[in-house]
């Protein structure tokens, strides 16, 4: 049903809402996958379908009987959460069109995956759904490895990360690739809203799901999400230790609207990417016994290169 | 009853003329030879106004069956349309469609599997996809096509059911090869095909319900179990279906169908457009006092094993023809299922085992003659020369 | 969870669960080491700690911090450390201290 009253981004106001993701599922303690799904609900002003991509998030909030969704939800494999999530847009679409539901029935539909389902196994899916121009958001939940089955390195893997199919090893020292750079594989879609966020700036990243909403047509939010087991990190700091990530300007916080990026959030200082690299024991072995220089610079050389280039696309309006 | 009309089509134009009367809220759909033709047709429905289906071209045949898979689960009637490699590249998703229980209707237009590459007819592609979860119906030619098509629906939303559907016709031979058509008025097949009720839908947002959660130990069994029921309930479903199609177009089905079969000492079973050849063979033989008689096999999920041993067991022997093997095991599939039942009928046949028609190579009277004759020498002198054989295959 | 489970007869089809967020009813507040503790006089009823739990277990009613739900907190700390500095409200006590009392059981 259309609603005529926005909430404000406030977390007063929110918390009046009623919660949409249920106590009881099984995310490790500190997960911030559930933080995330929480706050893009909580922003949603509209009933949200959402489907969701076999990963941490879906196996720990539906296990039999125990669904933590109080809303519409499906999993249907690894690879699909767009492929689905577009079908049921479809159906909508369709049964609103032949008057089978309410002329004034607003809904929207959400894909959350995580960064295998999505920068990964379910690239494909996800571009082709953005292709057809559905009116749905996918969230990707992006912790940097195939946690789920047990921190296998992916394509959102950072630089050096040692994980259990990149392990640091006497000869190698961890992961050698950069990231892909998703947000800006989805923005070559052009499609009509494009931003990465991270939830420790949950007004920040409200306003873009409410933006993503609002779109008419696909959007797409790439969210960076911690994971203590796989980032080696203390599961209380999970919300703290996503402060240097964006500090360092290694996770920008951007949105592209319409095709024009703006960075939403620029650090008074960029702190040395190490500030983040060394809170993470995944990233131990670039820094004992003693640093590896090598890797170190090339990391923070990486991130200079892409924070520039992301000024300059903003200063010239594109 | 409005009167219907008869058309000269192909089997790929026949099934897409049964999706327009179906009219499915949604068809999400990946192009592949040779079922290509029955979206492409659909398509320019949908261009023309004809159908209110939202049309979903998805960028792979994984994604089709899971947007079908999002779609049914939204709450409306959905249909979709593949062959061979797309079948296989649906796979993991058929399994999907069939455990969520959702009553997709898909035109499965059988085609040879890689490698090495064939686009003609075979049931390598189906066959391989018998134990997903789908019920399978074999369509001999067109007419059965798009009959099965709007029999499909009243099988897979049957509450005793909620299965998906595949109807099945040969690629080529069926799909791109014109008959005559009888097609129904467009409401009376509208009225046949009635309109759908969903189960637990999505998009009754003050229901909400989680589809495809985890199930562990504790509960995967049981939901196993019921699929076995929906499986068992689709016997009933599909002659029941069969039953008002009957009344409606005169056009009788069952799980199979038989010819000269009662009286018949030597007997022929086999699948889709081979019947007809066979059919021919028959009269001949039996002009020549043979007493051959055939079954052409409808249904073969759910498998009608008691139905085929009540009609098979008074042969002395019984040819089963394959389109598809099972490599290493000791026969091609049909033939495991058809021994199998008839192994605690009372009275029973020696059955062998013939691998036919593979890639689109196409079966001839003469080589039907030969395999009858065949089984016939077998049936008198007792010795079986090959249980498992190729026919039509260069030494 | 003690109860029954159903049969194959009585299930929904295709494993649906119909009726949203049935994990309230599943305890994982038994995970717990340390338990978040708020010292009331300290609350400024800033919400940080809600809008950043993991297991929406941080209670608050009419802007007011009510607590937390036992039942499905697991004691990750989230709250204590992103708590103000200035105000640091909640402290993370090791649950032996409680002798299992408060370990509330979540409602059906």
């Amino acid at each position: 049903m259309t609603t005529a009253t926005t909430t404000p981004l406030s977390l007063k106001e929110l918390s009046k809402k009623p919660e949409q993701l249920a106590g009881g599922h099984r995310l490790c303690a500190g997960c911030m996958h559930s933080v995330i799904v929480r706050q893009v609900l909580m922003a949603a002003e509209q009933p949200v379908l959402a489907s969701c991509a076999t990963g941490c998030l879906e196996v720990a909030t539906s296990i039999h009987p125990y669904s933590a969704w109080r809303i519409p939800w499906i999993h249907s494999a690894f690879e699909n959460a767009a492929a689905t999530a577009s079908g049921m847009e479809a159906m909508f679409v369709s049964l609103k069109k032949q008057g089978k539901l309410p002329a004034d029935a607003d809904y929207r539909f959400i894909a959350f995956g995580g960064d295998g389902g999505t920068y990964d196994i379910g690239l494909q899916s996800l571009s082709g759904a953005l292709e057809r121009g559905h009116r749905m958001l996918y969230v990707c939940c992006d912790n940097g490895a195939y946690m789920n089955t047990g921190i296998q390195r992916s394509s959102a893997t950072p630089l050096g990360a040692s994980t259990t199919t990149s392990p640091a090893g006497k000869v190698l020292p961890g992961k050698l690739q950069w990231r892909k750079d998703l947000a800006r594989i989805v923005a070559a879609h052009n499609i009509p809203y494009v931003a990465q966020a991270s939830p420790h700036n949950w007004l920040d990243l409200m306003k873009k799901v409410r933006k993503a909403l609002a779109a008419d047509g696909p959007s797409f939010i790439n969210v960076l999400s911690t994971c203590h087991r796989g980032w080696r990190s203390k599961p209380s700091q999970a919300v703290a230790i996503l402060r240097p990530a964006v500090d360092s300007c290694y996770w920008p916080l951007f949105e592209i609207e319409d095709g024009k990026l703006t960075i939403t959030y620029k650090p008074k200082a960029k702190v040395p990417v190490t500030e983040w690299l060394k809170l993470q024991g995944r990233f131990a072995h670039l820094f004992k016994p003693a640093p590896n220089e090598a890797m170190l610079t090339a990391f923070q050389e990486r991130v200079d290169f892409e924070w520039e280039r992301l000024l300059r696309q903003e200063s010239c309006g594109l | 009853m409005p009167k219907g009309k008869v058309a000269g089509l192909t089997g790929n134009e026949a099934m897409a003329e049964a999706m327009r009367q179906i009219a499915p809220d949604v068809v999400a759909a990946y192009p592949i030879t040779p079922s290509t033709q029955v979206v492409e047709n659909f398509s320019q429905f949908v261009a023309d106004g004809k159908v209110p289906t939202n049309f979903v071209t998805t960028e792979s045949e994984h994604s089709a069956m899971s947007a079908c898979i999002g779609a049914a689960a939204a709450g409306g009637r959905v249909m979709t349309a593949t062959s061979s490699a797309g079948l296989a590249l649906m796979w993991e998703m058929l399994y999907v469609a069939s455990g969520l229980r959702l009553p997709i209707v898909m035109a499965t237009v059988n085609r040879a599997l890689s490698a090495p590459l064939n686009i003609h007819g075979d049931h390598s592609d189906s066959m391989g996809a018998r134990d997903s979860g789908w019920i399978q119906l074999y369509g001999e030619n067109a007419q059965e096509a798009y009959d099965n098509a709007l029999m499909a629906f009243g099988i897979a939303e049957d509450p005793a059911v909620r299965l998906p559907v595949m109807c099945c016709y040969d690629g080529f031979t069926i799909s791109h090869a014109i008959e005559r058509v009888e097609l129904l008025a467009d409401d009376a097949a509208k009225k046949f095909v009635g309109a759908y009720k969903p189960l637990l839908p999505m998009l009754d947002i003050k229901h909400p319900v989680t589809y495809g959660a985890v199930d562990l130990q504790d509960y995967y069994t049981e939901h196993k179990r019921q699929q076995v029921e929906g499986m068992a309930g689709a016997r009933g479903a599909i002659l029941r279906e069969a039953e008002r199609y009957a009344k409606l177009t005169g056009r009788s089905y069952g799980h199979f169908a038989t010819h000269r079969l009662e009286d018949a000492e030597v007997g022929v079973l086999s699948l889709s457009s081979s019947a007809g050849t066979m059919r021919e063979v028959i009269d001949e033989l039996r002009e020549q006092g043979i007493r051959a008689g055939g079954l052409k096999l409808r249904v073969f999920r759910p498998f009608p094993a008691a139905e085929l041993a009540a009609a098979l067991g008074h042969l002395k022997v019984l040819a089963v023809l394959d389109r598809a093997d099972s490599f290493g095991a000791f026969g091609g599939p049909v033939f495991h299922e058809v021994r199998s039942a008839l192994y605690d009928a009372p009275q029973r046949p020696r059955v062998v085992n013939y691998i036919y028609g593979l890639g689109g190579r196409d079966l001839s009277l003469e080589e039907g003659r030969q395999l009858l004759r065949r089984v016939k020498t077998i049936a008198d002198t007792g010795k079986v020369d090959s249980q498992y054989d190729y026919l039509q295959v260069r030494a | 969870m003690a109860e029954k489970k159903k049969g194959w007869k009585e299930l929904p089809l295709g494993g649906a669960i119909p009726g949203g967020g049935t994990s309230h009813a599943y305890v994982t507040g038994g995970w717990r080491t340390f338990r978040p503790v708020l010292d009331r006089k300290k609350c400024t009823n800033c919400m940080i700690c809600w809008v950043f739990c993991p297991d929406s277990s941080v209670i608050f009613k009419d802007g007011k911090h009510q607590g937390f739900d036992l039942a499905h907190c697991k004691g990750c700390g989230i709250c204590a450390e992103e708590c103000p500095k200035k105000i640091q409200a909640i402290t993370m006590v090791e649950e032996t201290e409680f002798k299992n009392e408060g370990v509330c059981h979540a409602e059906g």
